[in-house]
């Protein structure tokens, strides 16, 4: 106060400049400003919002059973397949000069009437075997009808793709029962149901029992390997584990064949049927139905028949196993193989950015170490992915895994256990990739917690300890769950370092299944954005895969959303408790 | 301007302020000197009424200094707080009340560049000698803050929260001591049937009371409120006030306030503090109507501060 008195004022006075800004001008009103921030919240919008309408509608659209229509050109070939894309384009000389000369004239006239374009469809013909290609480009200058068979049939099968032809007749035990092509289908559906089933009893057999007896091999032998090396090779414990592989060998065997007969009995059961379907080049196939995973008149349906194979193709696609290196088929084992891996890596990441930003924040000493720390960090958000994936193949599978190996499952060497890629150290290396994305928000919510409420948690005689569990702790919690979704988020959709520690193409096995001990860490994964790669770019027939890139996309952006609406119904949850009127 | 007021204010404070001085000091002493030492950092006496000598002291303050690293914010200060009485800070902003208050219960201790001089004893106890539980001293010890802090959990647990750190885990016990608390903080009738609602929920009065209540539940021996009326309304700053008449008795309570008439309409003894230093201690009648000192007659009465 008397420093107040003392103080000697200025008497100089800032004089304000007026009439710069007119309060009528466009920018005091913000109008240019409106538009620009507006425009560009818009145009991020429109992009997200864009993507997203890609893959929805694409994606959708996969599984849709579409016609089958037959055209057949001015040159006498015949074309049967689905229509995926029509375009209009102006065709070159060349290609008029690819049809023959007797056609060639009129096509040029048709081609000229149209102004010199023309409309052109992609149609997927598929019977690769038939014709080599998946797909052929149909112009319509070149084609003289069209039609749609009645009794065109569009066949799944579970090797060689589909096969699109006109159904003939139904063999049985080679002696044709059906030449109608009506009665040919009754006899289908009444057939395959039971075929079906045949092949998943023959699947659950090779799968489970003769897997079981393959394991109780491996342990078998794993155990004379154990004697061997822990006894010497000439060891009494070496011999007489020896003989007891060998007696229970003689065991194993025995059920090895006894299912390996179940198993033809079975094929020799299915192979009793077949369908005779007449190709688009008039050729008559004939395909075992052994071999048909879904068969359909495509011209045929109505709306419900539509609805149910989509709904029956979608359910293929969530809860079955891929076919035909992963083109067809479903994508269970990648769903699995990605939830279990974030679930993983949540569970790792979290506790560990928790307590990491809770001692920078509660603990150490604000300093330079401090702030270095922190922004190495941050900084460690911006490494490329792909570096935090040649770590975890260095560090996790051939430095930890392999001496885990050494030390625990020596008697499988050289065939590594842990000294590769694996769930455990895919989660662990996507762990260390979001360990930045957890720390920073939590470390802000923990800054963010009122020292009103720190004070009064002291004033009542509380610990550091007791105050960050109790106060500190719940009150961060929204901002925490907040780090673990962005953390979801960024690993659930992360594909570069999993190439390198544990993502495959194809998995066998679950990383937890039936088998004892259920959970495998040890075990190699499918991912779904390893997956959506694999489709789009390693596939043979890249073309035939596009729908299921789509299709997959959208399950992965759906299961990043759930996952994320999950937590966030958490947080809101917590959220709504902490709320009042001092927040 | 604010400095011509002042100067202003100065001015015409001396000519009436003069024979009041007069009146009860006497004409020999020096009128205002002890704001004169205070500028010039010279010692002096506080003036301390007599009737504070037969009181049963809680809380015993001994030539207490303290140091924000180099800045000194509280010389030398020398009071005893009586038992079961309201004692009340007054002093104009910056003037050390809170800084006073908040070292009783070393909540200064967070701040790592606080340095201290002098003693304080609780019931006898030291609490600045070295060896001392910090957190022990603090469950004697219960605070009210400023602005109503209550945590982020439910009437219940905030009420509980000094049992539950000890580790109280009967429902019985807990229940209790949450009746018996929300009672004395008068705020049962309204809470009891939303004890487990969220504490945030609250108005900010009853939030404050709650923070009564919580600070009443550990049954401390002093019972320290910071400005508790500040961030409230005025009926909420008259239930507060009721309820700290209430408490007067089972609770010695130390106080700091910026409302004159809530000292003097709630306080039993009430403390002058100026830059730092204590100025005048005495029966809040006494401190309000027949100061000793002019300059606490000027700060009663509004002419600074």
């Amino acid at each position: 106060m008397s420093e107040l008195l003392d103080a000697p004022v200025s008497t100089k006075r800032y004089v304000r400049r007026r009439g710069a800004v007119r309060a009528t001008s466009l920018f005091s009103n913000g109008e240019p400003m409106v538009w620009l921030t507006g425009g560009a919240l818009g145009l991020c919008v429109l992009m997200i919002v864009g993507m997203l309408c890609l893959v929805g509608v694409q994606g959708a659209a996969t599984f849709q059973p579409r016609e089958l229509v037959r055209w057949t050109t001015i040159d006498g070939g015949v074309v049967l397949g689905e229509v995926v894309e029509v375009e209009r384009y102006r065709p070159s000389d060349a290609q008029l000069e690819l049809l023959s000369e007797a056609t060639r004239a009129a096509a040029r006239e048709r081609l000229l009437a149209q102004g010199g374009e023309a409309e052109r469809r992609l149609v997927r013909t598929e019977n690769f075997e038939l014709t080599g290609t998946h797909y052929t480009w149909v112009s319509d200058f070149e084609t003289r009808e069209r039609t749609t068979p009645e009794w065109a049939l569009s066949i799944e099968r579970r090797e060689g793709g589909p096969f699109y032809g006109v159904l003939r007749g139904f063999e049985l035990d080679g002696q044709r029962v059906a030449s109608e092509p009506a009665a040919a289908w009754t006899l289908l559906e009444e057939h395959l149901p039971a075929v079906l089933e045949r092949v998943d009893a023959r699947r659950a057999i090779e799968r489970e029992e003769i897997g079981r007896v393959n394991r109780a091999m491996e342990t078998e032998r794993l155990a004379v390997r154990r004697a061997e090396l822990e006894h010497g090779l000439g060891s009494d414990a070496a011999r007489t584990a020896r003989e007891l592989f060998s007696a229970r060998e003689v065991g194993l065997k025995t059920e090895f064949e006894r299912l390996r007969g179940e198993i033809e009995a079975l094929d020799r059961q299915n192979s009793r049927y077949a369908l005779s379907v007449e190709a688009a080049d008039g050729s008559e196939q004939r395909i075992p139905l052994a071999t048909v995973v879904r068969a359909y008149p495509a011209n045929r349906l109505d709306f419900g028949d539509r609805v149910s194979i989509y709904a029956s193709r979608t359910w293929e696609f969530l809860a079955d196993e891929p076919r035909e290196s992963n083109t067809e088929g479903g994508v269970l084992p990648a769903i699995f193989g990605t939830v279990t891996m974030t679930l993983v890596m949540s569970i790792l990441v979290v506790p560990f950015g928790v307590l990491a930003a809770l001692y920078l924040r509660e603990y150490a000493k604000p300093g330079p170490l401090v702030s270095f720390v922190r922004i190495a960090v941050n900084n460690l958000a911006g490494v490329p992915s792909i570096v935090f994936g040649v770590f975890g193949l260095g560090f996790f599978c051939y430095f930890v895994g392999a001496s885990i190996d050494e030390l625990f499952y020596a008697e499988r060497l050289p065939s590594p256990t842990f000294g590769t890629g694996g769930v455990l150290w895919a989660s662990l290396t996507l762990a260390l990739l979001t360990l930045p994305v957890v720390i920073v928000p939590t470390e802000e919510a923990l800054a963010a917690v009122p020292s009103s409420m720190r004070e009064g948690s002291y004033a009542c005689g509380a610990t550091k300890w007791q105050t960050i569990r109790r106060i500190v702790l719940p009150r961060a919690m929204p901002g925490i769950l907040t780090g673990m979704i962005l953390a979801i988020a960024r690993g659930a959709g992360e594909v570069a370092p999993l190439m390198l520690v544990g993502a495959v193409k194809l998995a066998p096995e679950l990383p937890i299944d039936g088998e004892a001990p259920f959970v495998h860490p040890s075990r190699s994964f499918m991912h779904l954005g390893f997956h959506i790669y694999d489709l789009g770019f390693q596939s043979p027939n890249s073309e035939a895969a596009k729908p299921m890139v789509y299709t997959t996309t959208l399950l992965l952006i759906g299961l990043v959303v759930l996952l994320n609406v999950v937590a966030i119904a958490v947080r809101a949850k917590l959220r709504r408790r902490f709320q009042g009127a001092q927040v | 301007m604010i400095r011509a007021q002042r100067e202003t204010a100065r001015k015409s404070v001396k000519p009436t302020n003069q024979p009041s001085a007069a009146h009860h000091a006497g004409p020999e002493r020096p009128v205002r000197k002890v704001f004169d030492a205070v500028r010039d950092k010279q010692p002096f006496e506080a003036e301390i009424h007599p009737s504070l000598l037969t009181e049963e002291m809680v809380l015993e303050v001994d030539a207490f200094s303290l140091y924000y690293g180099a800045a000194q914010a509280l010389w030398e200060i020398s009071m005893g707080i009586p038992k079961g009485k309201v004692t009340a800070l007054i002093g104009p902003s910056g003037c050390g009340k809170s800084t006073l208050l908040r070292s009783v219960n070393r909540m200064n201790d967070l701040i790592d560049s606080v340095r201290i001089g002098g003693t304080m004893r609780l019931n006898g106890d030291s609490i600045y000698a070295a060896g001392v539980d910090v957190i022990e001293l603090r469950k004697r010890i219960g605070m009210v803050f400023q602005k109503p802090n209550p945590f982020p959990m439910s009437i219940f647990e905030n009420v509980v929260y000094s049992l539950r750190i000890d580790g109280e885990r009967k429902k019985s016990v807990l229940e209790e001591v949450c009746e018996a608390s929300l009672r004395g903080a008068g705020l049962w009738e309204e809470a009891k049937d939303r004890l487990h609602e969220s504490a945030l929920r609250l108005s900010g009065g009853q939030q404050q009371r709650l923070c009564i209540a919580r600070a009443i539940a550990a049954e401390p021996e002093v019972l320290l409120l910071d400005e508790p009326c500040s961030a409230l309304d005025p009926i909420a700053t008259g239930r507060i006030e009721d309820l700290i008449e209430e408490l007067k008795g089972s609770y010695s309570i130390l106080m700091v306030t910026h409302n004159m008439q809530q000292a003097s309409r709630t306080s039993d003894y009430t403390a002058f503090m100026y830059l730092g230093r204590l100025v005048e201690y005495g029966p809040t009648e006494d401190v309000f109507v027949q100061p000793r000192l002019a300059e606490t007659e000027d700060y009663v009465t509004g002419r600074f501060g």
